[in-house]
């Protein structure tokens, strides 16, 4: 913690969970509003270099700017007061605002309080949690700061907490993770040990600290190489070896280099989506805790993710035919929050497993559904790279084949313990897995083409995402039973589920949400 | 034509046979509308090959207005013990079972005309944006009868999400 910490912040109680208010980080302000300052101030130095190198060594004159006109008519007193005053104001602000802002956490809900003339309230109950998400972008880190994101339910929904320690952090998600499982015990906290500067040493080269438990291990090692080679040979580098072709002809014929030149923003646009998702996945690591999986990625910003047991509403394992002589698979997962984060990072927060060979779709599988045994596990495994047929899927009819072409025999779905699997797909393999449990509704539809050949297709209702759990082309006496079996699997699997309390006693009476408010202002 | 999908044997409730009205009309105004908007290029450039646009979109729109009742036929709904299950769509047949603990709201919506013959409209609404189940054609009391029983059957079985 900082030095500067008034007293009745984290300073002293390490319990931050107590339901009282507390402040923010104290180098919030510096580090919400005051990074654009400084690259502000940054610009204005670049922009001054000429003169201030001209002032101290002399050299040729560069005639007239505004810098040498303020110092030649005498007016340095007032420019430098102005440029005072703005800095003051800005302080002030940044300051106002860290003050103005604060929150808490009690049994029920976590409460965030912001904004100087606009007051914002936001609560999120801890019952409702998705997932708590820890990210410490690179400054932050040399600050010790670290931003925490309580994901909800709904559509930006997020309570967010920048900034925060970063061991405070740590210790936060903890407890509030401790909270939403249904326990109330009150362990308590490590303290933290040494001077300011070894514990800014030790955060920064530590990638994660947890004084709750020994640091979880990892199930999958995400080789260098292998990261780069999947990007490498993802569909993306197909598009773009397509468009280079397309322009190399086009100039060949044209005569006309101003093409290149068009493709310039282009090339700066894919270098942007290889170092993004580079960034994204390099250091990956997946780790099971007693309060759900933890998935943390980044390299300068580190991103650090606990999805609470029951918070994954379906599961894609997919190959991209390029990745196919590597055997490599992706993981993708559709949850029910949506982070408020820029474009990619949104995207990035649903690919679980960015590559992986067979063993680690294994080892990452049985993280998302501890359930499974090794059984259903192999199942699942020989779903993935089977050529279709008799191989425990109800597969489509050969009548089937006039609309799936090659992967007739791969199109299909299975009904294993808490799980439902539907595969598809030859060329680009998928599987997709849904929870029982987290069945919204469940479909059947007939078109006339698909009535005069005996089929019907099934789709699977999960909260939005990138997986889409829709099987086309089955039997349509198959499609039939099967629409009933999950209408009933999810209506019992949904009553029976109890993992919104994972830590409670198996069996609960549903918790009544009390609408109690606490009134402390 | 091969047999229709029936996934369950117990029988339907079917909407009001007004709503075959309120379809009706309100096919016909977007058929009016379309017919109207495309006999525009037609006209103004006096191209007699522009007249099969609006002529394909009337034919279409008859086709769609003598379907009404047996459109409207295809509606229908079964409260089972445990989900609803709902069934529209005659040359495109989808059926839809929703757990009543999924429901996150319930909504009731009445348009112009569904107002002047006494219908209303029941939205539910899960965490799952395909879910997509709309009754139409309820006479109000039956409607708001449903929207609370519907409600009181998800309170007590209310899972997450």
């Amino acid at each position: 913690m900082s030095a500067r910490a008034p007293r009745e912040e984290f300073g002293t109680s390490w319990r931050l969970a107590d339901g009282e208010w507390h402040r923010l980080h104290p180098a919030t302000p510096l580090l919400r509003g005051g990074v654009a300052f400084v690259a502000i101030l940054g610009i204005v130095i670049v922009n001054l270099r000429d003169t201030l190198i001209q002032l101290v060594v002399g050299g040729p004159d560069l005639g007239e700017d505004p810098v040498r006109w303020i110092l030649t008519n005498g007016y340095a007193a007032a420019f430098f007061a102005i440029v005072l005053g703005v800095l003051l104001l800005f302080t002030l602000g940044f300051y106002v605002s860290w003050r103005m802002s604060s929150f808490r956490i009690t049994d029920e809900l976590v409460e965030v309080r912001s904004g100087v003339l606009f007051r914002t309230n936001r609560r999120g109950r801890l019952d409702r949690i998705q997932g708590v998400n820890i990210s410490r972008p690179l400054l932050a880190r040399v600050f010790g700061a670290a931003k925490l994101e309580v994901d909800v339910a709904g559509h930006d929904a997020n309570v967010h907490l920048s900034y925060l320690g970063s061991a405070a952090a740590d210790e936060l998600r903890r407890e509030i993770l401790l909270l939403a499982s249904g326990t109330h015990s009150e362990p308590a906290g490590a303290a933290p040990t040494g001077s300011f500067l070894q514990q800014r040493a030790s955060e920064l080269l530590a990638p994660e600290r947890d004084p709750n438990s020994a640091p979880p291990e990892s199930v999958v090692d995400l080789h260098l190489g292998r990261l780069l080679g999947s990007l490498l040979l993802s569909g993306f580098t197909v598009v773009i070896l397509g468009a280079v072709a397309a322009l190399a002809v086009a100039v060949a014929i044209t005569h006309e280099y101003f093409f290149l030149f068009a493709f310039v923003p282009g090339i700066i646009g894919m270098a942007g989506f290889y170092v993004r998702r580079f960034t994204r996945s390099v250091r990956y690591s997946i780790a099971a805790t007693p309060d759900g999986i933890r998935v943390g990625f980044g390299l300068l910003s580190m991103t650090n993710e606990t999805l609470p047991p029951g918070r994954i509403h379906a599961i894609q394992v997919s190959q991209p035919l390029l990745w196919r002589p590597a055997g490599w698979w992706e993981i993708r997962i559709n949850r029910a929050s949506t982070s408020q984060g820029r474009g990619a990072d949104r995207q990035e927060q649903t690919i679980i497993l960015p590559v992986g060979n067979s063993t680690d779709v294994s080892n990452v599988l049985s993280l998302l559904l501890p359930h499974l045994d090794g059984e259903a596990l192999g199942f699942l495994d020989r779903g993935l790279i089977s050529r279709g047929g008799e191989d425990g899927f109800v597969n489509s009819p050969p009548r089937a084949r006039v609309l799936r072409w090659v992967s007739r025999a791969r199109n299909g779905f299975a009904s294993l313990d808490g799980i439902i699997v539907l595969r598809r797909g030859a060329i680009w393999r998928v599987l997709v897995i849904v929870p029982q449990a987290r069945i919204q509704s469940v479909g059947l539809h007939q078109g006339p083409l698909l009535r005069a050949l005996r089929l019907a297709s099934v789709r699977l209702h999960t909260v939005a995402g990138p997986v889409d759990a829709r099987l086309g082309a089955l039997d349509a006496v198959k499609a039939t039973t099967f629409f009933t079996e999950v209408a009933d699997a999810a209506v019992t699997s949904g009553l029976a589920d109890a993992t919104h309390r994972w830590r409670a006693a198996p069996v609960t009476a549903p918790r009544t949400a009390s609408p109690t408010v606490s009134t402390a202002q | 034509m091969t047999e229709r999908l029936e996934p369950v044997t117990s029988p339907w409730q079917r909407v009001s046979r007004r709503y075959v009205v309120v379809d009706f009309v309100g096919n016909l105004v977007s058929g009016v509308f379309f017919v109207g908007v495309s006999l525009l290029p037609a006209l103004l450039t006096g191209i007699p090959l522009l007249y099969l646009i609006p002529a394909a979109f009337a034919i279409t729109s008859i086709i769609t207005l003598a379907l009404v009742p047996r459109r409207v036929r295809s509606i229908g709904y079964q409260l089972r013990d445990d989900d609803l299950l709902f069934r529209r769509g005659l040359l495109f047949q989808r059926f839809v079972s929703v757990p009543y603990g999924r429901m996150q709201l319930v909504d009731i919506n009445r348009g112009p005309i569904a107002r002047a013959v006494g219908l209303s409209e029941l939205k539910f609404v899960t965490a799952a944006a395909a879910t997509g189940v709309t009754i139409p054609g309820l006479p109000e009391t039956e409607a708001e009868e449903l929207r609370d029983r519907l409600v009181a059957l998800a309170e007590t079985r209310r899972a997450g999400l």
